[in-house]
């Protein structure tokens, strides 16, 4: 993406969203934005109808666990498909409780990528129609991505320790 | 059904209509790959579906946070595992952005004759299966002696015939040799033949027409919404494809079209994806007409094996080997988003890096995952056959739904 | 096969034929032991049902296909229904949640059945070593023959059939009703 529609998408958003802002940055120029949770839905919605951004393409959802402060990112990859733009938020939630209210209502291909990231992570999405697991087996207490809980099955005992995996 | 049962039929309300449950199992000769559907039906026709994946779920993210970049590879191998070049250079392609290296023209070249080798693979296997799932066996034999022709290229080139793990972070381990020359060639001989024959079975075949047409469709904006991408969004409508907008490894070289269908039905995808084929056919001729000299690997001491030599003689490469073999190289801190048009379309990878021997997070972002999602809209109201046909055409691969 | 001849002066037909079980020959009759005659029919026409989850699946199909043809060996039919079928091929990654499944078509195939477990996955978790990933089938259901591999060459697995296919042979009649098969399915938990 150029520096110049850059700069446009970022005064499309400071015309109303200002304050819900906490950084902007672009590592290997991809515009990266941060903003706080309770305005969320509204940012999107709002850019996906703004003239100079359109962004009304969902590429990815997920999360991050970032065990040292304590909290979980939910990053929102959106697309312009006509001038070519992408762009990136990143909401930070604190672990112990991450809720965040869903984006389904506005693109429906959200629907099992929220369902996928309270399966991994814990996030609660408020408003999602069916929240429940996705990938892992309905019976597991533990959210498997965290960064707590190990990636072998604790329960196996003809692999050694020390030959497999540090 | 005896006259008896049809008199009470006509008497019931519509209200106290009572519907049946179809398990459409995990494991079921007609579902190409391992996830659940729980139909609700009204006799025939689907009123509702409810589907069930996981089935298959190796937990893919979670293993990748633990193994250094280089071994990360044989993982993304078992993605979409019909066109495993695709992810493997999709991958090589993230870390070398990652660290900033410049590949050189060469190493572009025969990774784009790789790349759409696989994408015909993965191409054939899906029309091949269409035909199977209206009847058409035929086509299934033939396409799969076509694909034993790729597995042997695969195989001169990197030694596997599915599972490739194919060149390396900064290029390929070695030139193609010459009999991998003779192989490609023969392929490019040979494989239009027997295309135009499994065209020519099916294209205009009256019993092929009537299942496919109108069957399983999906209108653009609805596509968008569910963030389509690949064969399926194109026929739709919508001309989006990653080599054209976001051009990687030389695609802006080459001269090809973007097929786009009308409808969104069966026949649009089938259709959709053998001009695709053709192509990827083009494509391959071009690169080799055009490819230049030079040399098959880029200068990344850190990710490439040095030569036997220079290990047995020289200190720093015998550091480098060592440090690779066992996977401690360190790599700078960043976060860095890459995708490739895979078989069935956009497939990205997000990794973000802390400075460490292994990433600290590596999202897949998987096409299959993500329009498998309008499945249950695209079947409701039609026959149980036709959900089966929708579902083969969608090209879902197990593996890259579940990662 | 290294068996045939070329079709030269001689009448001898190119075509290798299965061995012929020890028994005495005469005019009209041939008498042996009823368990070498069942076991050569029943070698020669295994049912598979090809359980296949993942890369290996895409395997198992190059081996059905044209180049390295299984249905050679007697297996032309596949069945899908685990009450016709003879092999339970499993190819591919089994994980926890596919577990019971697995077990469900086990129990409802019908004596003698055997197992063939196609690929480094089936038999013992691969190289995934993770939480959702089932270490190996042999922790659910007992298995005759591994092929390992990631995935193995449709050589391997044709290697793998053969190995099936002289245990098919060899299997006394009296072993399904024996005390010790009855105790080995006890401890997999199956009656």
């Amino acid at each position: 993406m150029e520096g110049s529609d850059q700069e446009k998408v970022i005064t499309a958003i400071k015309e109303k969203y200002e304050d819900e802002i906490l950084h902007i940055e672009a590592p290997y120029n991809f515009l990266t934005i941060t903003i706080k949770k309770e305005k969320v839905v509204e940012i999107i919605h709002y850019l996906y109808n703004h003239l100079d951004t359109k962004f009304q393409f969902l590429t990815t959802l997920g999360g991050i666990h970032f065990p040292e402060v304590n909290q979980i990112v939910v990053m929102y990859q959106l697309h312009n498909l006509v001038n070519n733009q992408r762009i990136r938020l990143k909401v930070y939630l604190p672990a112990e409780n991450p809720v965040i209210p869903t984006i389904t209502g506005i693109f429906a291909g959200a629907n099992w990528l929220e369902r996928e990231t309270y399966d991994f992570f814990g996030v609660i999405f408020e408003g999602h129609p069916n929240l429940k697991r996705i990938l892992n087996v309905d019976e597991m207490i533990i959210y498997p991505m965290r960064k707590e809980y190990p990636l072998e099955d604790q329960t196996r005992e003809d692999k050694n320790d020390t030959m497999f995996g540090r | 059904m005896n006259l008896n049962e049809s008199l009470i039929d006509q008497t019931i309300a519509p209200e106290e209509k009572q519907y049946s449950y179809l398990n459409l199992g995990p494991t079921h000769p007609a579902t190409h790959g391992i996830f659940q559907n729980v139909l609700k039906m009204d006799g025939e026709i689907i009123i509702e579906a409810e589907p069930t994946i996981g089935y298959i779920h190796r937990a893919f993210e979670k293993l990748a946070e633990r193994r250094p970049y280089n071994q990360i590879t044989p993982l993304t191998d078992r993605l979409n595992y019909c066109s495993a070049p695709i992810n493997n250079i999709g991958w090589h392609m993230t870390v070398e952005k990652l660290l900033g290296t410049e590949i050189p023209k060469r190493v572009q070249y025969l990774r784009v004759i790789i790349m759409e080798l696989a994408r015909i693979t993965d191409h054939l296997i899906c029309n091949a299966v269409i035909g199977v799932d209206t009847g058409a066996l035929t086509g299934f034999v033939y396409m799969f002696q076509q694909r034993e022709l790729v597995y042997e290229i695969y195989e001169e080139i990197c030694g596997a015939r599915l599972t490739t793990n194919i060149g390396r972070i900064g290029g390929f381990e070695r030139d193609f040799s010459p009999k991998a020359w003779e192989k490609v060639h023969k392929f490019l001989k040979e494989f239009p033949v027997t295309l135009k024959e499994f065209e020519n079975l099916l294209k205009r075949n009256r019993i092929f027409m009537d299942r496919t047409i109108g069957v399983g469709g999906i209108t653009a904006e609805s596509a968008l919404n569910y963030s389509f991408s690949g064969p399926n969004l194109r026929a739709a409508g919508i001309d989006y494809d990653v080599r054209v907008a976001m051009p990687y490894s030389s695609y802006e070289d080459f001269d090809f079209i973007i097929p786009v269908g009308s409808n969104g039905d069966v026949y649009d995808r089938f259709m959709v994806r053998q001009e695709e084929m053709w192509q990827s056919l083009s494509i391959i001729k071009q690169a080799i007409d055009k490819l230049p000299d030079g040399p098959y690997h880029a200068i990344v001491p850190e990710f490439y094996l040095p030569p036997k030599e220079e290990v047995y003689n020289n200190m720093e490469a015998l550091i480098y080997h060592f440090k690779i073999v066992m996977g401690e190289t360190d790599v700078p801190k960043g976060e860095v988003y890459h995708c490739v048009e895979g078989g069935n379309g956009e497939l990205g990878f997000y990794l973000i890096s802390d400075g460490g021997r292994t990433p600290f997070r590596l999202q897949f972002r998987r096409p299959c995952f993500i329009y498998y999602q309008a499945y249950p809209e695209m079947i409701k109201g039609s026959m149980l056959s036709d959900a089966i046909l929708t579902m083969s055409s969608m090209n879902v691969i197990a593996g890259e739904l579940d990662a | 096969m290294s068996g045939m001849e070329k079709v030269a002066t001689n009448t001898k037909s190119s075509v290798g034929m299965s061995e012929k079980p020890e028994g005495y020959e005469g005019i009209g009759f041939f008498a042996t032991s009823l368990e070498k005659v069942v076991g050569m029919a029943r070698k020669n026409s295994i049912w598979p049902l090809p359980f296949a989850t993942s890369c290996c699946g895409i395997e198992f199909m190059a081996t059905m296909g044209a180049h390295y043809d299984l249905a050679r060996f007697g297996s032309e039919r596949l069945s899908f229904s685990p009450r016709q079928a003879d092999l339970l091929m499993v190819m591919g990654t089994i994980a926890k949640k596919m577990g019971p499944v697995l077990r469900q078509v086990y129990e409802q195939m019908a004596e003698p059945r055997w197992v063939l477990s196609v690929g480094a996955c089936a038999s013992s978790g691969g190289i995934f070593d993770t939480y959702s990933v089932l270490q190996g089938i042999d922790r659910i259901i007992p298995v005759d023959v591994y092929v390992p591999g990631c995935p193995p060459r449709p050589e391997q697995i044709i290697d793998g059939i053969i190995k099936i296919q002289h245990l098919v042979e060899t299997e006394s009649l009296r072993r399904r009703d024996s005390k010790e098969y009855k105790t080995m399915l006890n401890k997999y938990g199956i009656e």
